[in-house]
């Protein structure tokens, strides 16, 4: 059959006939808007793309998509997708996964599909809440966050996700969220650019169990204070007046004003191929006294699994010719009865 | 020492033993042997047996490695009960095995290594090789490693490396004294140590000196030979199970026209499986070796979404990691085949040992109503067929399949007639390629199998998941009446399979005092006993079940027909509760859970109580 025709793809190619149920004024609906505006404009065939979730509110996204999908079991997306683009290696791959979903009873798969480098793209969810079972702490919510499992607050220290995906050699990590729907297409496209496995953390508000989460980065009144939004070679900016910036002082980050002592050149470039760089501006994640980074925090290119993997098949099929079973069966340790 | 003449003498069949310690190189010993006998022309089947350590205690008990086998100049299914020779490389492996010795069997010891503190290993008061304790045996008393190095004098290797090769010396010692040719083992170390010329001369050399060693033993006064056995005309070759195996899925991709996905975890005993699938990349095989169990069968199902014939192997606690996804297999109605290679269990239970343990867990492992299908291949070489067989079903009906096999027959070698791929039974999928009219769960066609919509493929965009769908549309439904329509049709996608298959057909009189029921690996020794009670006129037939769901549409009628019913499984009777439960016939079980295959002994003595005690 003919490919579909990419040129005429719209957003409306993308909506399924599937109503939406998730919580009104969740964040997750602002993702999916994006993604249905942001397919269309991507050059690939409708028909390849594979949207993969696992289990959670943010998993029920690919029944939403008028695209292949598929509905895992919970953790299990990024092994799912590995075997899916290990099949066909023309598919997009996009995992759709959560906080609990990713970074804990998956978090094996999530590690590991980052160090393979599969070319696939993962979006996680992050409202820092399990939503789908009501409200217990999750392994992004704050030490001695209150719930109905932690009653007297959570005993354990969240997970760093931009800095977890570093440790597992990911290839493409950039933070992004529900409010900026400007900033996230730019960043979802980036991610389908990248050739590897492409770690995008959405920060999505949980209206109902974990609501105001990310009000500070959000808000009007704060969003200019707490947001650092990273551009590749131009300096760490940010303050409602353009007026304070990022220095280093040591290894660790000083807020500075500009103006009479510092000028823009005096501030940190961002520069997302430096992985050093990409280890401090995901340490600030939690850091109440310095801005939140979004944007691609690191960049690097590497070979990928899927490329490796069809390159293995071909040099195989070069230097010993194309499997013939009776050759193979009828080896060195094989006789003939007359 | 003069050389005399030796007295040549035909037997039937043979049963040989190496044994040693897990350094002394039995496995490959043993290997060797089978080949050699295989391409000789003897029917014969094999049981290596070794520990779950790599390298266990040197000398110790818990480090005995050996490799059995029976080889034979008629049709034999069993490696063996009792031994004709044993060879003991050191004191510990004589410890664990001369009880299996017949009496007045051969009993070949390479001194060597029976140290005082190996024979204090070993649990020996005082060494062995004094006292009374090898009387009745013939028993040869050789200080292999001591000739090895008298032989390799000139070659420049360590004294370490030269007494690597003393399993050779034993290996050629055995062919002497069954008047084989050494060609099949040459050839072997030449290609094995191509890159290291000096261990092809130092091996080589050893199994020479030990070839001719046997002329000058004084001791011997009668070598063997087991003439050919008659096989149908064709091309053979030795297989192991495993190897089978991975030849019959590998066989059933080329025929369907797929690319065979491998996506699994190292485990004893199925690691091989990968292993070999692994060398088949110029097939356009595809594996991954996964971080963990759940990883490996996932990604199958991912692959398998995605149209390749996808494969998972484990061992039960694999199985055990995976069952949560095998429910999505079954509620997504994906082609996908799961290969359990059982060992003994519960938890991690004896790794490299065999047993049929994992059938209820085959059966019902899983949350909800959840039915697969499951087979299990006989012997070593039926691996391929069953495999095949899994992948047919699999893709044919749109279905998961557990394929059982288990360490014994995985393991285990047998001459494999290599069949000619084009006469295997058609590969059917069910890809679809009009979109004209296409549901994702539509089911209307006899098969009940639900159409292959291969992304990729424009307009027929569709969603699914773990979540009960609608029929037809596959859509996300909690609705009441269709969740109880949707359970009893995956149970009836199982059951229809059924008229799929051959009436089962007893060995033997279809009628008769007793039926003997097994499946999976005991094949060989239940056929033997089964052959020897009907040549002492005891009215006894064998049924061998290698559909164990659905099982086969006229079993209800065999059972009838005999008086008495005997179920014999490596478990506590998990064939016999499904059997009863399913006929309300009173089966009674044979039950074996000791990490060993059934000897055809026991087997025998069971149905002679059975017959005669009544």
């Amino acid at each position: 059959m003919e490919a579909t025709n990419t040129q005429t793809l719209t957003r409306q190619d993308f909506v399924s006939d599937q109503d939406v149920r998730w919580c009104p004024g969740c964040g997750d609906y602002a993702i999916l808007s994006v993604v249905q505006k942001l397919f269309p404009t991507l050059g690939i065939p409708k028909e390849n793309f594979l949207i993969v979730s696992g289990i959670g509110c943010s998993s029920r996204f690919p029944y939403y998509m008028d695209t292949y999908g598929f509905h895992t079991i919970h953790g299990r997306a990024p092994a799912f997708a590995t075997g899916a683009k290990l099949a066909n290696p023309d598919l997009s791959v996009w995992v759709i996964t959560g906080d609990g979903d990713s970074m804990s009873i998956g978090g094996n798969h999530f590690i590991h599909v980052l160090r393979r480098n599969i070319d696939m793209n993962i979006l996680m969810f992050n409202n820092q809440i399990y939503g789908l079972t009501k409200g217990q702490y999750s392994p992004t919510s704050e030490l001695g966050k209150v719930t109905k499992s932690t009653p007297m607050g959570s005993l354990d220290h969240p997970f760093n996700p931009p800095q977890l995906a570093l440790g597992a050699s990911g290839t493409f990590i950039a933070r992004t969220i529900d409010r900026e729907q400007k900033h996230m297409s730019i960043i979802l496209e980036e991610a389908n650019n990248h050739k590897g496995t492409s770690f995008v953390e959405i920060y999505q508000n949980c209206n109902i169990f974990n609501d105001g989460a990310f009000s500070e980065l959000t808000e009007k009144g704060t969003k200019a204070e707490t947001q650092l939004v990273l551009e590749q070679g131009k300096p760490m900016i940010f303050g409602a007046e353009n007026d304070k910036g990022l220095v280093l002082e040591g290894s660790n980050f000083k807020i500075v004003k500009l103006g009479k002592h510092y000028s823009a050149d005096d501030i940190l470039k961002h520069d997302k191929e430096d992985k050093n760089l990409a280890m401090l501006l995901s340490e600030i994640t939690y850091n109440p006294d310095l801005p939140v980074p979004l944007g691609i925090l690191y960049q690097e290119s590497k070979p990928t699994y899927d490329d490796m993997m069809t390159n293995q098949i071909q040099e195989a099929i070069k230097s010993k010719g194309p499997g013939d079973l009776e050759k193979l069966f009828f080896g060195t340790s094989s006789w003939i009865v007359d | 020492m003069s050389i005399v003449k030796k007295k040549i003498s035909e037997v039937d069949q043979a049963t040989i033993r190496f044994a040693g310690d897990s350094g002394d190189g039995m496995q490959l010993t043993g290997s060797q042997f089978s080949d050699n006998t295989a391409i000789f022309g003897n029917d014969l089947a094999t049981l290596p047996d070794f520990p779950a350590e790599i390298r266990a205690p040197k000398g110790s008990l818990a480090g005995v490695s050996s490799f059995q086998l029976q080889f034979s100049n008629k049709d034999i299914h069993t490696p063996g009960d009792d031994l004709d020779v044993l060879v003991a490389m050191n004191p510990a492996g004589l410890k664990v095995h001369l009880g299996d010795l017949k009496d007045n069997g051969m009993l070949i010891i390479n001194t060597a290594n029976f140290t005082p503190k190996n024979i204090k290993l070993a649990g020996y008061e005082e060494s062995p090789l004094d006292g009374s304790l090898l009387d009745g045996y013939q028993a040869i008393k050789v200080d292999m490693t001591k000739l090895v190095a008298t032989v390799l004098e000139k070659l420049e290797l360590s004294s370490k490396l030269k007494a690597r090769s003393t399993n050779m010396f034993a290996l050629g010692l055995l062919y002497w004294l069954y008047g084989r040719s050494l060609d099949s083992s040459v050839n072997f170390i030449q290609k094995k140590f191509a890159k290291t010329p000096d261990i092809v001369e130092a091996n080589i050399k050893a199994l020479n000196a030990g070839y001719y060693y046997g002329e000058t033993l004084e001791v011997i006064k009668t070598t063997y030979r087991v003439n050919k056995a008659k096989f149908e005309k064709g091309k053979y070759r030795n297989i192991m199970g495993n190897n089978a195996l991975a030849f019959g899925l590998l066989t059933a991709a080329q025929r369907s026209g797929l690319d065979l996905y491998y996506g699994g975890y190292p485990i004893t005993p199925a690691s091989d499986i990968l292993h070999y699938l692994a060398q088949y990349k110029n097939f356009g095989v595809k594996t991954f070796q996964a971080e963990d169990e759940i990883a490996g069968v996932v990604s199958a199902i991912g692959a398998a979404f995605a149209g390749d014939l996808a494969i998972t192997a484990t061992s039960g606690p694999g199985v055990a990691l995976k069952s949560e996804a095998l429910g999505l297999a079954v509620i997504t109605e994906l082609p996908l085949v799961l290969v359990n290679v059982q060992r003994g269990g519960p938890s991690t239970g004896l790794p490299t040992k065999t047993e049929q343990s994992d059938l209820n867990q085959a059966m019902y492992g899983r949350n909800g109503e959840a039915p697969m299908v499951v087979l299990a291949p006989a012997t070593p070489a039926d691996c391929f067929m069953m495999a095949y067989e899994a992948c047919r079903i699999a893709l044919k009906y749109m279905i998961p399949v557990i394929l059982l096999s288990d360490g014994y027959i995985a393991n285990g070698s047998e001459p494999w007639k290599i069949p000619d791929v084009n006469t295997l039974p058609e590969m059917e999928t069910r890809i679809l390629k009009k979109k004209e009219g296409f549901a994702p769960f539509n089911h209307g066609n006899p098969d009940l199998a639900r159409p292959w919509a291969l992304p990729g493929t424009p307009g027929m965009e569709h969603r699914i998941g773990g979540l009960e769908k609608w029929e037809e549309t596959g859509h996300v439904s909690y609705d009441p009446e269709n969740h109880q329509k949707m359970v009893e049709l995956r149970q009836e996608k199982v059951d229809i399979i059924a008229r799929d298959l051959a009436p089962a057909k007893p060995f033997g009189k279809e009628s008769g005092d007793l039926l003997v029921i097994g499946w999976g690996g005991t094949h060989g020794a239940l056929r033997s006993a089964v052959e020897t009670a009907q040549n002492e006129g005891m009215a006894v037939s064998h049924l061998h079940l290698r559909y164990l769901n659905p099982l086969p549409r006229n079993l209800g009628e065999i059972l009838v027909k005999f008086q008495k019913v005997m179920i014999a499984e490596l478990n506590l009777g998990q064939l016999a509760a499904i059997i009863r439960a399913k006929f309300l016939v009173d089966a009674i079980g044979l039950n074996k859970v000791q990490g060993k295959p059934f000897t055809q002994t026991e087997v025998f003595n069971k149905i002679t109580e059975l017959v005669k005690g009544a």
